[in-house]
């Protein structure tokens, strides 16, 4: 089979992407392949660079009808608090700069993982052992801090005091590496 | 200490003991797991100092006692390799290209049969990769879950409970994990199958891409298949998808091998002892032709047209002929023209070695 984009070499790579439940079919060489920026698993050499760049983009308010620069229409700019990361850097560069750039920019994320992962975008494999029992106990944390604000609310002091003990308790096993089981 | 052995030697030990399971089509399996640390940002936007403690801390951690069964692994500093040594590295998959030229304060931590390799401030603080002769995707998968689990005792995992395991490039979230089949499929090739059943393999979410090669096309008739998706299915899932998969063009082959002897046994004999007699007497040779020659009397070997020649000697030779091999060999640097003329002779020696052992 011929690369489609050169029509000269053999296509050594193929891809197939599911884009809003159409099927879209590709064949290329690597050559193209890496001028298209399409991304090889198993490879660094490439990257999906310009394949995510085209999808951020898009989603990016462009052609304005004010072709003049107003500071209004400016979008507002999200940045990783943690590593400075702009999500604009991040469709430049298709790259992560830390593990909190996730949450950061996590209203933006679905669309990118739907595309990527055939409209995935929630994490059904393995959970590891310290971190997810540390994850159990922080969910309890989050669900005894609820209850505790509703004890205060209802003046239940003496239950409110048990929850807090409770959530003092809890963030010292944190604390103690306990849940790092 | 033993970077001598892992730089002079084309074969790892872990590919010694003969083919494994499906050995006469698959040629390995490996799985790769990426991960990164809490806390610290990722590989291509650390400092020098963050991406320095980084690898101090991991490398630390993870050599201060050993996996059971495994020995100790050894650590090898990009920063303190010659580029030919991190280029033998790469041509023996044990280190990726990224790693061995862009990375900064990047390391391996290599088993001793070469059989499990940890890099560390590659494109993600860990990239865990284990190797297996043959078809052992359960193996690789039960190894490399173990190893994972002996890391995160270690160390503390950049994990979220929605988006899975945290990596630099969104197309490995998840599970970050990464399954793959090394198939030598020449009988699918020759008999130009193999492109009509590739659409239908991409379908289900797995790449198919030659190996060796610089630019165009799969050099030897070696292919990798490979899982895309990482997100939204377990490890067990993915593993199982790809299995069916490798199953299925496992009998595709052997369909096409058994047709091929059927209707043209002669012609394909004929096509086996050329390569034989150009890799036995060449006296220049460009890696394309090798590779092809290679994978011929590969496929004779396995279909027992030619008898007395190990079936490794396609993968050995594949490793061994590359640029960065030749140079290790001969001790300089070569021009492309020289690696024609080295390439020859060391097949030829290679050859003459199978038939005299
Ligand atoms: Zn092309
Ligand atoms: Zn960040």
């Amino acid at each position: 089979m011929l690369c489609e984009e050169c029509q000269q070499r053999q296509a050594a790579l193929h891809f197939t992407k599911i884009i809003n439940g159409k099927k879209e079919e590709m064949h290329l060489c690597e050559e193209c392949a890496r001028d298209k920026g399409e991304h090889i698993p198993g490879s660094n050499s490439y990257s999906i660079h310009d394949l995510l760049s085209g999808l951020l983009n898009f989603e990016q308010p462009m052609g304005n009808s004010d072709s003049y620069p107003s500071r209004a229409s400016v979008p507002k700019q999200l940045v990783c608090e943690s590593c400075g990361l702009s999500y604009e850097r991040f469709a430049k560069t298709g790259r992560f700069g830390c593990s909190n750039c996730y949450k950061a920019f996590d209203p933006k994320l679905d669309p990118i993982f739907k595309r990527v992962h055939s409209g995935n975008v929630r994490h059904a494999g393995k959970v590891p052992k310290r971190a997810g029992g540390r994850l159990q106990i922080k969910n309890q944390i989050e669900k005894l801090r609820k209850e505790l604000q509703h004890h205060i609310e209802k003046e239940e002091f003496e239950e409110a005091a048990k929850v807090r003990d409770k959530i003092r308790d809890l963030n010292k096993d944190i604390q103690d590496g306990k849940g790092d089981v | 200490m033993s970077l001598q052995r892992f730089i002079s030697e084309a074969i790892s030990p872990w590919m010694k003991s003969g083919p494994g399971p499906e050995g006469d089509i698959v040629l390995s399996t490996r799985i790769r797991l990426a991960r990164n640390l809490e806390h610290y940002p990722f590989p291509i936007v650390a400092s020098d100092e963050s991406a320095n403690t980084m690898l101090h801390y991991t490398s630390k951690e993870l050599t201060k006692d050993s996996y059971p069964q495994m020995g100790s692994l050894e650590l090898l500093k990009m920063n303190e390799l010659s580029p030919n040594q991190k280029r033998v590295l790469v041509e023996k998959h044990l280190i990726s290209p990224h790693l061995a030229e862009k990375s900064l304060h990047g390391a391996v931590l290599l088993s001793d049969d070469e059989s499990v390799s940890i890099m560390l401030n590659e494109e993600d603080h860990i990239r865990l990769q284990c190797l297996f002769r043959g078809f052992q995707l359960n193996e690789s998968l039960v190894l490399s879950n173990g190893l994972d689990d002996w890391i995160e005792e270690k160390v503390t995992y950049a994990f979220d409970e929605k988006r899975g395991f945290l990596t630099s490039c969104p197309t490995n979230v998840g599970t970050g994990m990464r399954a793959s089949v090394m198939m030598h499929l020449p009988a699918l090739v020759m008999t130009q199958q193999l492109n009509r059943i590739l659409p239908a393999i991409n379908q289900l979410g797995l790449v198919v891409r030659g190996i060796y090669g610089e630019g165009s096309e799969a050099l030897g008739n070696l292919f990798q298949i490979s899982n895309q998706m990482t997100l939204g299915k377990s490890e067990e899932d993915i593993v199982e998808d790809l299995r069916g998969v490798v199953m299925q063009l496992i009998q595709q082959e052997r369909y096409a091998r058994d047709e091929i002897m059927r209707t043209s046994k002669i012609q394909l004999e004929d096509k086996v002892f050329r390569s034989f007699g150009l890799l036995t007497n060449s006296r220049i040779m460009e890696s394309k032709e090798a590779a092809e020659r290679l994978s011929d009397v590969r496929l004779g070997i396995d279909l027992d047209l030619i008898q007395g020649i190990s079936g490794n000697i396609l993968n050995e030779l594949m490793i061994l002929t590359q640029p960065g091999f030749l140079q290790q060999y001969a001790g300089k640097g070569l021009t492309p023209d020289e690696r024609d003329v080295r390439r020859a002779a060391l097949i030829r020696e290679r050859m003459k070695l199978e038939r005299e052992g």
